[in-house]
């Protein structure tokens, strides 16, 4: 069981390499966590991969994926697309 | 798993990044036909993860290589050799253009984008093939993967689509050079498939959905039907085929409309 936070934040952990405590929600993708625009690619798969299920499938369009600037906006976007909190 | 034995055989790939990776869907389809395989990985910021997702892999050897440098490709082949002796397969799974040029105006392109994207993307081949040739003393297959976007336009695209035009172009002059020897040379064109490297197209979703949309199919090719074609091209099974560009692509390319 776990909380869209919290499987956002082991995802950007994996990805990024950074440490657990960096990410907050306030943290930056670029600024604060140092992704480049082929980590912010890597974020997108990883989390269409981990959010989407058979009746909701989760696909991050260009658009969406630029407004996702921090860790919050990942979340947000993720719950308003029907994913919650286990 | 499918029934094709490739036991015995050795094989290099060249392209995987992570697990969204073409090359890793094919690299994962060989190997599980019995294929003993060198996987490449770009450099270090790759190397990680590729070490993670190969750690279960039996036979499975992890080196470095930057295809834009001669001498790594050398590095690579000596690798083979080395470890091998002998090679059987190889796969070329590699493009790379700014992001900034996969978007808008294909007139902006700059010459050191250019440059560097053919150069990556198509010119590699050459020098992997000139070294793998020579380690091929029972034959073998080489397999590239190129997209439609070289003959038709595909906006945005841009001058990926020159890059696999030249790609395309060498395929056949390649499989023309080392037929005598058994040496087939073949690309697969994929439909639209969701990686690393095809996310930096702007639009491409739209794109894949208009091909799911069009396509005879009436849907999107995966990987693992990608992976399965090159299993065929690695194979015996293709024994007949070479300098050939074969569409995987749920029919898309017939279409006009």
């Amino acid at each position: 069981m776990a909380t869209v936070f919290e499987r956002v934040r082991k995802i950007v952990v994996d990805r990024l390499g950074v440490e657990e405590s960096a990410v907050v929600p306030e943290a930056s993708f670029t600024e604060d966590l140092e992704a480049d625009s082929l980590d912010l690619v890597d974020l997108i798969l990883a989390f269409q991969d981990e959010f989407s299920t058979e009746n909701n499938p989760v696909e991050i369009s260009d658009e969406d994926a630029e407004s996702l600037v921090r860790v919050v906006d990942a979340i947000s976007y993720l719950k308003n697309h029907g994913v919650t909190d286990d | 798993m499918y029934v094709v034995d490739l036991k015995g055989k050795n094989g290099i790939v060249f392209g995987v990044a992570n697990e969204h990776s073409i090359a890793w869907a094919i690299a994962k389809m060989l190997h599980g036909a019995g294929a003993r395989l060198t996987i490449t990985y770009q450099n270090e910021r790759f190397g990680e993860r590729v070490s993670q997702m190969t750690e279960s892999m039996k036979d499975v050897h992890l080196i470095e290589c930057d295809v834009s440098k001669d001498e790594s490709i050398e590095a690579a082949f000596d690798d083979v050799k080395r470890e091998y002796g002998n090679l059987d397969l190889v796969l070329h799974s590699v493009a790379y253009a700014n992001k900034d040029d996969l978007k808008g105006e294909f007139s902006k392109t700059t010459r050191s984008s250019f440059l560097m994207s053919l150069d990556i993307s198509a010119y590699s081949l050459i020098p992997i093939v000139k070294h793998a040739a020579p380690l091929m003393e029972r034959g073998g297959s080489i397999v590239t993967m190129t997209f439609q976007a070289s003959e038709r336009v595909f906006p945005g695209y841009n001058v990926m689509g020159t890059a696999k035009a030249a790609l395309e172009n060498e395929v056949r002059q390649l499989a023309s050079e080392f037929g005598w020897r058994n040496i087939r040379v073949n690309a697969i064109s994929a439909g639209p498939l969701e990686t690393l490297a095809s996310r930096g197209i702007y639009g491409f979703l739209t794109m894949r959905s208009i091909h799911a949309e069009k396509a005879p199919l009436k849907r999107n090719v995966t990987h693992e039907e990608v992976a399965k074609t090159a299993l065929f091209l690695c194979s015996d099974l293709s024994s007949g085929i070479t300098g050939s560009v074969i569409p995987v692509d749920a029919g898309y390319h017939i279409m006009a409309l």
